[in-house]
């Protein structure tokens, strides 16, 4: 398959910059005015299919053709977030080439594994797509720029430090000569540097921050962008599948007479947890089939437990004993003595990841030769569980990774992918395996449940001066099969909560794990996402209260934190914080820490008469401490939005004889156009020694922001999610 | 054996009568622009057209289909240079991109029956899922490519 090479055209951005960049320039107002931008390119299939050397390599990562046009391979997933733009772009800031002249490519698993893990870890995850590439893209960008310049003081017998690079050529001042990269390529490949050129600081960019189209667009508008569930491999058969929906529960038996004789059925395959149909002539005649079976199952004592029975367990356990995670001053001292205190509980559901493209992977396995096409956020783990599902050796494994179609952390277990090697090991032909959208939500691993209780005591001024926190929720990391020490705490379970930046003179956040047969995974902003609602919505109960702002009553807390301040203030500021609004209207604020990172939200919601919540309009302020394409930023930051807004209003699987009743869009319930808020993103990167990461933290703070404004649209507190749950009619 | 015109050119296919479009297109035609979401018309990622009319093809059987003529995201146009790919491109609207072939068909209906569409008439007819979050963007793309439809 070839793609065409097309150049995309950014005539609009929709994001506004306020203070200073990374880079130390001020960018007010960048968003005025219309401007176009020459894009790099990448192919429709974004995998080389061969995973072999490209001619004019200089090094594993970077091709110079003699006609100046430079391959760059990105070494992560791009599943909407915007990475495989912004880490070239990195790249290209050191390396100092022409960024129109650009191409891009996935890195190849394969090669990462045969050259010494040369690309690094290749997975997108924790919003570390382009902040924990940053340093290693840098140095790579920077030793092919420093070879070049070599090359063409080599030819020129210069000393190399009369010499410099800009845009893909090299240039000697003091004689005025210049060579084209494409010139220089085949010398620098030879050049060993004597040591590693430094890599820029932030000060020094030139080409970053940038607003940049995103490399991938094109093809994602006429049909041609391959992802992983457009895999065409010739003899391919299809396969549906359906496994136990009680999660760890075993197939007992399965009549499959029933498909005997039936057209275009080629098998019927048991696996240990599944049963799965292969049809030879469409998805759709393995789907059907399998619709025609009736498996049954042992599920265990697993198929008796329901979400009350959860709900009752978790909170009963908030009396238990806890690991602490955060202890400062003296808790149990302050509220012995203290006046007026507040307790409150918070519960938010599982929630399943839903990307767009149902779990799929199409899998070819020969004797010596496993080809894996899917759409996954971690290809050099999807590689090391296909070589351990065959059998075979990971130098024997290809993973051609695809255009992920979202993936919110569901792409990395890598479940499909064994599923696929099962059925290809069965039916000994190429297999194209496609989940359901049911099965996809069914057999998500989910946002895990959580319950969080507060009690916290105020002083005269009403601002508090004690505070517990107290989380009960399950292990991802027992999910994931990674042990975690005993004793310590596990992040995700006080993410939100041990990292508030608020100055309470006594603090204590608490941990206790309560796993259930239900699998709970990594979804946008772990942890964060579940407790930053509880937190945030909390501190508005005290607030309130007491009868202090909101927005004030966090100030007082975030005195003496400028970082925090400068977030939560231009939320406020831009969301028009204490303007007048129409009776049954009202804002709501709320602010979190996430991958390092800052943001603040102020929502503005209506209640109608008969109870429906209408989000008009969303304020995003968010420092990711530095930017390289603050298009792609403001994109995940209105796309976070949406997503937590998804979650806020509707999202709940509820559990049901121990499996999901949810299954489809009509159940699980997602934000449309006409939900979706005006959403204004404005972008503070405030600099420091750390990275921010840009794909998750607009997340969390959506529902408590939500919440908070429906209070003071109707003085009604939102105490679990989803808000669908609430009944407002009448409350406004 | 049925027949279908797809983006101008016929196809006979061999399969059964109940198979939906979706499949018909995807892994018999072999046109994989056209996306699989949800298969019971919710999310309208396999939105089409059919004789001109937007189709959610996962819930379409193509025993219904015979003589039709079917447009799908690759035969918009030749080089992506209809109005609303192009709007589409200019605002930056996809992110995974996975659903936007369906919101693409379905804004080319839209636009025929609203050139001059409101908020609200985009509200009330775009209702394919995007998980991303790309409301924003789309909805000024398809105010973006009516104004260019016009122009």
């Amino acid at each position: 398959m070839h793609g065409t090479r097309v150049t995309s055209r950014l005539t609009r951005r929709n994001f506004i910059l306020t203070g200073a960049t990374a880079a130390g320039g001020l960018m007010i107002g960048i968003g005025a005015g219309p401007r176009s931008a020459h894009a790099a390119t990448v192919m429709a299939q974004p995998w080389n299919d061969d995973h072999a050397y490209a001619p004019n390599e200089i090094d594993s990562w970077i091709a110079i053709d003699p006609d100046d046009s430079i391959l760059i391979r990105y070494q992560r997933s791009e599943m909407g977030q915007g990475s495989m733009t912004a880490v070239p772009m990195m790249m290209a800031e050191e390396l100092q080439c022409d960024w129109s002249k650009v191409r891009i490519e996935y890195a190849s698993p394969n090669r990462n594994i045969r050259e010494n893990k040369v690309y690094g870890g290749m997975f997108s995850n924790g919003s570390r797509s382009v902040r924990a590439s940053q340093k290693l893209v840098q140095q790579v960008g920077a030793s092919a720029r420093e070879r070049l310049i070599a090359a063409a003081a080599a030819r020129w017998n210069v000393p190399a430090s009369e010499c410099s690079a800009a845009m893909s050529v090299v240039g000697h001042k003091p004689s005025g000569r210049t060579l084209r990269y494409g010139e220089l390529a085949a010398d620098a490949a030879k050049i060993k540097l004597a040591k590693e050129p430094a890599i820029k600081t932030p000060a020094q960019f030139t080409f970053i921050p940038r607003a940049m189209p995103r490399i991938d667009v094109v093809h994602k508008t006429d049909g041609s962008a391959k992802f992983g569930m457009d895999a065409q491999v010739p003899g391919m058969v299809f396969a549906a599948i359906m496994a136990c929906p009680v999660p760890g529960g075993k197939l007992k038996s399965v009549d499959d007479s029933v498909l005997n004789g039936a057209p275009g059925v080629l098998k019927v395959v048991k696996l240990p947890n599944a049963v799965a149909v292969v049809a030879t002539d469409t998805y759709w005649r393995a789907k059907r089939a399998l619709s025609r079976l009736q498996p049954q199952w042992d599920v265990g004592a697993a198929g008796t437990v329901d979400s009350e029975q959860l709900s009752s367990a978790f909170r009963a356990a908030l009396s238990e004993p806890m690991l602490t995670a955060r202890n400062q001053g003296d808790v149990d001292k302050a509220f012995a003595g203290a006046t007026k205190t507040f307790e409150a509980v918070y519960e938010t559901p599982y929630l399943s990841h839903s990307p767009m493209e149902p779990m799929n992977a199409t899998v070819n396995l020969q004797p010596d030769r496993l080809d894996v096409w899917v759409g996954t956020q971690a290809a050099d783990e999807a590689l090391e569980a296909a070589a351990k599902a065959s059998g075979l050796k990971d130098e024997q494994v290809y993973i051609h990774n695809g255009f992920v179609g979202g993936g919110f952390g569901r792409r990395d277990a890598n479940d499909e992918v064994r599923q696929a090697i099962a059925i290809a090991k069965a039916v000994g032909r190429p297999v194209k395996l496609v989940w359901t959208r049911e099965e996809d939500t069914r057999q998500d691993k989910f946002r895990p449940h959580a319950v969080v209780g507060f009690k916290a005591a105020v002083g005269a001024d009403g601002v508090p001066v004690a505070w517990s926190m107290r989380a009960v929720t399950s292990s991802i990391f027992a999910s994931v099969g990674r042990k975690f020490p005993a004793g310590k705490v596990e992040p995700q379970t006080v993410a939100g909560l041990a990292d508030n930046g608020y100055k309470v003179p006594n603090m204590r956040v608490e941990s206790l794990v309560k796993n259930t047969h239900l699998p709970v995974w990594f979804w946008r902003a772990p942890g964060a996402n579940q407790h930053v609602f509880a937190i945030e919505s909390f501190l508005d109960e005290m607030a309130t209260a007491a009868n202090i702002d909101p927005y004030q009553m966090r100030r007082k807390l975030l005195a003496g934190r400028p970082d925090w301040l400068k977030v939560l203030d231009t939320a406020a500021e831009k969301g028009d914080w204490g303007k007048p609004l129409p009776a049954g209207s009202g804002r709501g604020i709320a602010i979190c820490t996430d991958t390092d990172s800052l943001c603040a939200q102020v929502a503005e919601v209506t209640v109608t008469p008969s109870g429906e919540v209408k989000v008009n309009r969303v304020t995003v302020a968010l420092d990711t401490r530095y930017m390289v394409n603050p298009q792609t930023i403001a994109e995940q930051a209105e796309g976070s939005v949406i997503f937590g807004l998804s979650a806020a209003l509707y999202g709940k699987i509820t559990i049901k004889d121990g499996a999901a009743v949810q299954s489809n869009f009509d159940t699980y319930r997602m934000v449309r156009l006409a939900e979706a808020p005006k959403i204004d993103v404005h972008l503070m990167p405030s600099g420091g020694k750390v990275w921010g990461g840009a794909g998750e933290p607009a997340t969390p703070p959506i529902a408590a922001a939500v919440a908070n404004a429906i209070f003071a649209a109707t003085g009604k507190r939102i105490r679990s999610l989803p808000i669908s749950d609430h009944n407002l009619a009448g409350s406004a | 054996m049925i027949t279908i015109e797809v983006n101008g050119t016929p196809k006979h296919v061999d399969v059964e009568p109940d198979t939906p479009l979706l499949w018909v297109l995807r892994d018999v035609v072999g046109l994989t622009g056209t996306k699989f979401g949800c298969g019971i018309a919710q999310c309208g990622a396999c939105t089409v057209h059919v004789d001109g009319k937007p189709m959610r093809s996962c819930s379409v059987p193509i025993g219904a289909l015979d003589g039709a003529k079917v447009t799908t995201i690759e035969g918009l146009s030749s080089d992506n240079n209809h109005p609303v790919q192009r709007a589409w491109i200019a605002e930056d609207v996809p992110q995974c991109g996975y659903c936007q072939s369906g919101q693409i068909m379905a804004t080319v209906a839209f636009l025929k029956d609203y050139p001059n569409p409101t908020d609200a008439d985009i509200d009330t007819n775009i209702t394919n899922i995007c998980r991303c979050g790309t409301y924003e963007r789309l909805r000024r793309a398809i105010h973006r490519a009516a104004d260019m439809m016009k122009a």
